[in-house]
């Protein structure tokens, strides 16, 4: 069991951030995947935790396209990782509304700030196309008043 | 031992004042103004108030905050706080403690301003940090992810999405006490401001101040009461998820938990449902839940709802109050919804009254997706 007095889940976590490394636990009772880093293995309980840094490929589960007054149009999605566990995050260096389901993404730590701890995003796999069939979104958003 | 099908009955049912209240009305105004109009709905007096279950956004403490100021001393209370469902999950917990005898007369009861105080003020986010750097719009982003996931899957469009505003929109035209009081057309809800795609402010509930209580009591009681009564056929609670991340499937939720438990319990089916009520926080909600509940297949909830088939007119009478989408939404709707489908087992609701309603569903959503609870209510024909 971890001890908390000495380290947290996030920790951890925001320790292998800091080196460009998203990570994560498996619980090596039955190998699943562990996200986000717990004391113990969700559903059994388990103590068995190992930590593990991602490859850091993953597909686009759900994604939307926020629009905060007076800023550019902001991404968020979930990821599912190639190792089995869903995260929420943004894919960036695209048009928000050109994120697709089932689009393949790449990790990418960001710095983050004085306030904001660095935290991982994604950017879209070169030469990877969407998934095909995934077209949820119109090419064009229509805004209106 | 399980709950008992009719064991208990809803005898009073009111809102508060909706929409906008005066400058400094507090939470807990609502709720006691609501409260009073219950009792007086049922002919029952403050003192007879055993039973206190209650939560709310600006008020940590809910059951206690309601007991000091009504001047109550309840022996048995309950604050479970899981969002807009909180209050059908009082409703079940209420009639186990009746069936059980440790309170006979329950009040259930909220109240919000944060229409007054803002929505940032009333219900500030927990903060996550493995959700909150990314800055989604909560909880819209959340459900506008789902709505992603069902356009994606089962090719659900915007325009249907639409429809359930619209929908509500008419129903809220045949509701003295919607905030809404203009036509709304498809058109409209696809082209006003994007708040988180595909989601425009349209496909959003209102953000209104307001309130609501029922009182409820054991079914040999409240057949000497005022009104008749309203029974609680079946209930049924479920969670599967706090965040948004840790859905399992955005397009199933838990009501595939409660539904059936709630139907198992009444000995009911949806075939025998005659008005639906259904927290409808943004568009996709009634569509899940439809799909969900049983009303139509799973993927299927889009089309169900096209062509105005659950405005007025339409194959399936849902959300008759306008819902949160156009009659009120003041921060967790739970019980809004609850007195609605109440009101139309009575026969109150005038121009939007669903001709022999006999048998009607509440269902309630918290969180994101989070906790659903199904109420199933029926006149006295029912039991």
């Amino acid at each position: 069991m971890q001890d908390l007095k000495q380290q947290s889940p996030y920790g951890t976590f925001l320790e292998h951030c800091k080196k460009g490394e998203l990570a994560y636990q498996v619980c090596t009772d039955d190998g699943k995947a562990v996200f986000y880093p717990r004391v113990a293995a969700p559903g059994s309980g388990s103590t068995n935790l190992e930590w593990r840094v991602s490859k850091g490929l993953g597909t686009v589960y759900a994604t939307t396209v926020v629009y905060y007054k007076d800023e550019k149009p902001l991404n968020v999605a979930l990821i599912d990782l190639d190792e089995g566990f869903r995260m929420m995050s943004r894919v960036e260096e695209i048009d928000p509304l050109e994120v697709k389901i089932g689009m393949r993404v790449k990790v990418r730590i960001h710095q983050g700030d004085e306030k904001q701890p660095p935290y991982p995003v994604f950017t879209p796999v070169e030469g990877s196309s969407h998934h095909p069939g995934s077209a949820s979104h119109p090419s064009s958003v229509r805004r209106g008043v | 031992m399980s709950l008992q099908r009719g064991s208990v009955a809803v005898v009073g049912a009111a809102e508060s004042d909706l929409g906008q209240v005066a400058p400094h009305t507090s939470p807990v105004d609502l709720m006691a103004q609501a409260t009073l109009r219950a009792l007086d709905d049922c002919g029952l007096k403050l003192s007879d108030i055993d039973g206190v279950f209650s939560a709310a956004t600006q008020v940590r403490t809910a059951p206690m905050s309601l007991a000091e100021y009504l001047r109550i001393k309840p022996g048995y209370f309950d604050g479970t706080a899981i969002g807009g469902s909180s209050f059908m999950t009082h409703v079940a917990h209420a009639q186990a403690a009746i069936e059980h005898g440790l309170c006979e007369v329950a009040l259930v009861a909220y109240g919000s301003t944060q229409r007054s105080v803002s929505r940032a003020a009333a219900s500030p986010r927990e903060f996550n940090p493995y959700e909150s750097p990314y800055r989604p719009f909560m909880p819209s982003s959340a459900y506008a992810m789902a709505a992603s996931r069902h356009m994606h899957q089962y090719g659900t469009t915007r325009e249907q999405l639409a429809e359930v505003a619209v929908a509500a929109r008419k129903w809220a035209l045949l509701n003295p006490k919607a905030w809404e009081k203009e036509p709304l057309t498809i058109e409209q809800v696809l082209k006003s401001r994007m708040v988180s795609y595909p989601f425009t402010a349209r496909d959003c509930c209102l953000v209104v101040d307001g309130g609501g209580a029922i009182i409820l009591t054991s079914a040999a009681r409240s057949k000497s009461l005022r009104k008749k009564p309203v029974y609680v056929l079946g209930v049924g609670e479920s969670l599967s998820h706090a965040n948004i991340s840790s859905m399992p499937d955005l397009t199933v939720t838990a009501a595939t938990v409660s539904g059936p438990k709630a139907f198992g319990m009444a000995k009911l089916k949806p075939a025998d449902v005659d008005m639906v009520s259904l927290y409808d926080a943004f568009t996709i909600t009634p569509i899940l839940f439809l799909e969900d509940l049983g009303f139509c297949p799973k993927g299927e909830g889009g089309r169900f709802v096209a062509n105005g088939a659950i405005a007025p007119g339409g194959k399936l009478p849902v959300n008759t109050s306008g819902g949160g989408l156009s009659y009120c939404h003041p921060g967790m709707y739970g019980l809004l919804v609850m007195i609605e489908a109440v009101r139309q087992v009575r026969g109150e609701c005038d121009k939007r009254q669903v001709k022999d309603c006999e048998i009607a569903l509440a269902h309630g959503n918290g969180g994101v997706l989070s906790s659903q609870c199904t109420v199933l209510f029926g006149g006295p024909s029912t039991v």
